[in-house]
């Protein structure tokens, strides 16, 4: 079974721009900065809009869908005590120029493949919320 | 050419070259490895200390991790007791030789005549201090938070460049259908550049069953594909041309400079992952000069990880692009006599971690027919006019054309 991450999680320090990411997750939901003038996702958190110059944004809810771009399974031990974790480069469904470096759960490294569609899952450590991505679950499994 | 004149880089030359004792955990510091290389470009560009002028180096200022920064500028000046007219030193730019970019932009805008530039490292020796951990250190209670773009990725077990880089060759395997075989090819080429080249750390044979035996790093990328930390400092003597004719050794002319970053500044937002800012630096190295890939005559492309080279090869133009893995097949265009020679001390791969750095004297070692066992002979037996040098992967990109003799 492949791990879930590393066997520790060196985690984010939380400022002014970022605490609204790392905390999203406490309601399920993620959510990134957007430009309230053109409607454009900017990531990482930033005071200006890179496509329109607003300064207007503000951090609204996503699907938490996306797809994967590329993926590795780690397998040196970087952080003692680790077993192999999948490292994936996911889009989201919003826009495709938005990704985020994350873990693939909840699949085996034979399972994935580039475009394929995940959706997101949190990791609650101290006061973060780790947004992990697993396979979208087909509809009829939902019920 | 974007300023309408001659290149300012182009009234730079390297003058002279030197390295210092170069290996596994040596156990020396960093300031005496620096000593050592420094003085001995000097000599080799026939200059006494007098006559430096300039100071520069990357990066300089205890930036990343142990071993990995070499001693500041104002260090080696103290140790040297030079006398400068112009220093500079840092981590943000055109990869590690944004050093001796600005010392040829300091030469051509008459700030120095003579700049001393190095880079050193010490990462073996700090490794086996227990000092060169992962990039995110080794966790625990109490483990210190991670700002900038570090957050995005530390969390997640990604802590290391080969991680970020084992990314981009998974996604060439699947847009461009890279194979391990040909990747192998990097590494594989540069262990036999090194086996005839005496200051090179790996020079054992190796073949393509000991690469695809050795274990896995990060998927698809193993050992082999990552190269090795290493101990040693190299040097360059960057002066104005007019000081060409005067050199001990044949002068190598900078003929352009890549400096492009156009995509952003970020290992996981770069628009195409594929590419990366070499597409940008070689872009606008090219857009800088009448020479053509066609005119290279070597290469010494950064090999901090395989993929990087192959990374380069396209960008720089020397096959088109997603044809990189069939370009290297079986090492037929790359060695020494083939149509590209590619990393001929060996490369980081195999010759060892000086980032960067080893390649641009290499390029200097060819162009100045000096390469011994190891030395490119073109067609016809001419040696080496045009040598491309990149360094640098990921969202940081530097490259650079010298000649010998002026073009």
């Amino acid at each position: 079974m492949t791990a879930r991450g590393p066997a520790f999680r060196l985690l984010p320090r939380l400022d002014q721009e970022n605490e609204f990411f790392w905390t999203s997750g406490a309601d399920g939901r993620l959510r990134f900065l957007r430009c309230q003038q053109c409607r454009s996702f900017v990531h990482p958190p930033a005071p200006v809009c890179p496509e329109c110059l607003s300064q207007r944004l503000a951090p609204e809810a996503v699907s938490g869908r996306a797809r994967v771009v590329a993926h590795t399974l780690n397998v040196h031990g970087w952080i003692p005590g680790s077993e192999p974790y999948l490292i994936g480069l996911v889009a989201i469904e919003e826009q495709d120029s938005v990704r985020l470096t994350t873990n693939l759960v909840d699949m085996e490294p034979a399972d994935v493949i580039v475009g394929m569609a995940v959706e997101v899952i949190f990791e609650h450590l101290d006061d973060v919320y780790l947004p992990l991505f697993r396979p979208v679950v087909p509809a009829d499994e939902q019920r | 050419m974007s300023n309408g004149g001659e290149p300012l880089e182009r009234r730079a030359v390297i003058s002279g070259i030197g390295q210092s004792a170069i290996g596994r955990s040596l156990g020396r510091s960093d300031l005496d490895l620096t000593v050592e290389a420094c003085l001995a470009a000097v000599a080799d560009a026939g200059l006494t200390r007098d006559d430096v002028d300039g100071l520069a180096t990357y990066p300089g200022m205890g930036t990343g991790t142990a071993g990995f920064a070499g001693p500041t500028s104002p260090e080696v000046q103290d140790a040297l007791r030079l006398r400068l007219n112009w220093h500079d030193g840092g981590g943000e730019g055109p990869g590690q030789m944004r050093a001796l970019i600005a010392a040829c932009l300091a030469v051509g805008a008459g700030l120095a005549r003579h700049v001393l530039v190095y880079r050193t490292v010490s990462e073996s020796t700090a490794q086996g201090a227990g000092g060169r951990e992962g990039i995110g250190g080794s966790g625990g209670p109490g483990a210190r938070r991670f700002s900038g773009f570090l957050q995005w990725t530390l969390p997640f077990g990604a802590v290391s460049a080969v991680n970020w880089l084992a990314l981009v060759a998974q996604r060439r395997m699947h847009e461009f259908g890279l194979t391990r075989e040909q990747l192998a090819q990097i590494a594989l080429n540069g262990r036999r550049n090194a086996g005839v080249n005496p200051a090179a750390i790996y020079r054992e044979a190796m073949g393509l069953d000991d690469y695809l035996a050795a274990r896995m790093i990060s998927t698809p990328l193993c050992l082999f594909d990552c190269d090795a930390p290493t101990d040693g400092s190299t040097a360059l003597v960057v002066s104005h041309r007019d000081y060409a004719s005067d050199t001990p050794h044949p002068a190598c002319h900078v003929n352009a400079v890549g400096t492009a970053l156009r995509g952003r500044p970020s290992w996981d937002q770069f628009d195409d992952m594929t590419t990366m800012a070499a597409r940008d630096a070689a872009a606008s190295m090219w857009e800088r000069t009448e020479l053509r890939p066609a005119d290279v005559d070597v290469a010494q492309l950064y090999d901090g990880f395989s993929i990087l080279t192959m990374v380069w090869l396209e960008a720089l133009g020397f096959c088109g692009r997603g044809e990189s893995g069939a370009f290297v097949e079986g090492g037929a265009a790359i060695g020494r006599g083939d149509v590209l020679p590619l990393n001929t001390a060996g490369g980081q791969l195999s010759a060892g971690r000086l980032h960067g750095f080893g390649l641009i004297h290499e390029a200097c070692v060819q162009l100045r027919n000096e390469g011994g066992e190891r030395q490119v002979i073109r067609p016809g037996g001419r040696v080496p006019e045009v040598a491309a040098v990149s360094n640098g992967g990921g969202p940081i990109a530097g490259s650079l054309l010298l000649t010998r003799g002026a073009r």
